[in-house]
């Protein structure tokens, strides 16, 4: 220690905590990416300026290490804004132009690693916090061009999502009213999230990674009482009741 | 207690202005003191409407700049003794208006009118933020077709969030008037239905305006509806709409094709 340690200036660290979209690149490459260029332009603007998450595994497992370089390439090349990898060691970018990003971004990890702190510092306020996980609740329609991001937990909204709103939750959706938005579930429980509307009128849903727009599913659903899930990585849309 | 109201829409040539000139003649007419303030900075329209674009000396600007008193920018309509508009400037942009000038007038003009219709711009930018900002009240002009539809919605999320209003926590009152509905293309299912607009705004409906030649042929001598054609269907909405405004609890009928005001008696409850 000298005296110019004294000097310097005090460094502040915030934490923020922030919400990602995941991308699960699939072999074949062609055609996954060909599936993601018309996803973009039926829904333009779901990916703008949003941070996204490449989850390699799937890839890795089924074609290779060389995967790596041709999804981060072709995401890369689609302007969408790539803030870190998953499903795959830190080692397998060492010596591309991909070297920096972090490989250890789970969502699941960070929210343990954070509580265990929070734990320590004081366990009266994770008491206070422990029953159920937090859910907001919207008592009013959301308007056109209203965006709701509630990444904690579950949304509930009575009234309708109007065309050209968008709801994103951490868990899952329920819209008492007409769903005419996007509603995007589970980007924080995963493919456990659901979406519930009382009439089906979307332009897109999506559940953890995936995501469908209204003409991927027929009139029969349109205007009915729906719920989506994850069933078997893929995206079943079912009429309730 | 005067009450200030914003006709908006989002989307443009739905018939803000025309709404906002018949509006504010039939609360005159009613022997209100109106006054009709055009925010529409560098497109003028409403002095137009009002036949009143050879007595513009100050405008709206002016005033909110300082280098007008707002008396002096007052243009009285010779019809209607309590009518009056606040017409705005032609030659500037909606960037030379401010926030706080916008206030100062709006306060002013609240001490000597029982009515301030502010006349919005289209879009959602500067110009029509700055006319909802102060408003007690919105009146949402929407015709029966999507993309007007949609607007609208925007347009009352930003009611809902940018407007003086919502911010200190208060609720801000919208209604819909729904214009140039045209009952022969309703009856034949080519133009979204009342219902479908109601259900979708989610907001009291506050009237319903055919399109109607009456309201051009007003238009193009400069004289709201109301005044120049008082037997009209169109206005008779208007002045119905009026009444609402004052209170009064007027059934809202759906317009019919053809068979006209007999079968008025299709009422409509008013405002919930």
């Amino acid at each position: 220690m000298n005296a110019e340690t004294f000097s310097l200036p005090k460094i502040r660290v915030r934490g923020r905590s922030i919400m990602a979209l995941i991308l699960c690149p699939e072999a074949p490459f062609s055609q996954w990416f060909a599936a993601l260029d018309q996803q973009m332009h039926n829904s333009a603007g779901l990916f703008d300026n949003r941070p996204i998450v490449v989850d390699l595994g799937p890839a890795l497992e089924s074609v290779g290490p060389e995967s790596v370089l041709v999804a981060l390439d072709g995401l890369n090349a689609r302007g969408l804004k790539l803030i870190g990898v998953e499903g795959v060691r830190q080692n397998a970018l060492t010596g591309t132009p991909w070297a920096q990003l972090p490989t250890n971004l789970h969502g699941n990890v960070a929210r343990k690693a954070r509580s265990d702190v929070a734990a320590a510092a004081a366990p009266e306020a994770v008491e206070a916090q422990a029953p159920g996980a937090p859910s907001l609740l919207i008592d009013r329609p959301v308007r056109s061009g209203q965006s709701v991001i509630f990444e904690e937990g579950d949304v509930t909204i009575v009234g309708a999502v109007a065309s050209g709103a968008e709801v994103i939750a951490g868990g899952s959706i329920h819209v008492y009213g007409a769903l005419r938005g996007r509603a995007i579930a589970g980007l924080r429980t995963g493919g456990e999230a659901r979406i519930f509307c009382r009439r089906l009128e979307a332009e897109l849903v999506g559940v953890d990674h995936l995501y469908r727009t209204a003409e991927h599913w027929g009139p029969d659903l349109h205007g009915q009482a729906v719920q989506v899930r994850c069933d078997r990585g893929a995206l079943r849309l079912s009429a309730l009741g | 207690m005067s009450k200030v109201v914003v006709v908006t829409s989002g989307k443009g040539g739905v018939g803000k202005t025309t709404s906002s000139a018949s509006l504010g003649a039939a609360l005159a007419q009613a022997g209100q003191k109106v006054v009709v303030v055009d925010f529409d900075v560098g497109l003028r329209n409403l002095d137009l409407l009002m036949g009143a674009e050879r007595r513009v000396v100050f405008d709206l600007v002016n005033v909110v700049q300082g280098d007008a008193k707002l008396a002096q920018a007052l243009i009285r309509d010779k019809r209607i003794e309590t009518l009056s508009l606040l017409p705005a400037s032609q030659t500037r942009d909606k960037d030379a208006l401010t926030e706080e000038g916008v206030g100062r007038v709006i306060d002013d003009l609240r001490e000597s009118f029982d009515w301030v219709i502010c006349d919005s711009p289209a879009g959602i930018e500067k110009g029509a933020t700055l006319a909802m900002r102060y408003a007690d009240l919105a009146v949402v002009v929407t015709n029966p077709e999507v993309s007007s539809v949609r607007d609208s919605d925007r347009i009352i999320g930003l009611l809902d969030s940018k407007t003086q209003r919502a911010e200190s926590g208060e609720r801000m009152e919208k209604q819909l008037l729904l214009t140039r509905y045209d009952p022969a293309r309703a009856a034949r299912g080519e133009m979204m239905s009342v219902e479908d607009v109601l259900e979708i705004l989610a907001i009291p409906l506050l009237g319903i305006v055919s399109e109607s030649p009456d309201i051009l042929s007003a238009s193009n001598v400069g004289c709201p509806v109301t005044l120049h054609n008082p037997g009209s269907p169109a206005a008779q909405a208007y002045s119905e709409a009026a009444r609402r405004l004052l209170g009064d609890n007027v059934a809202v009928s759906i317009p019919r094709e053809k068979q006209g005001f007999m079968s008025r008696l299709f009422g409509r409850k008013a405002v919930a």
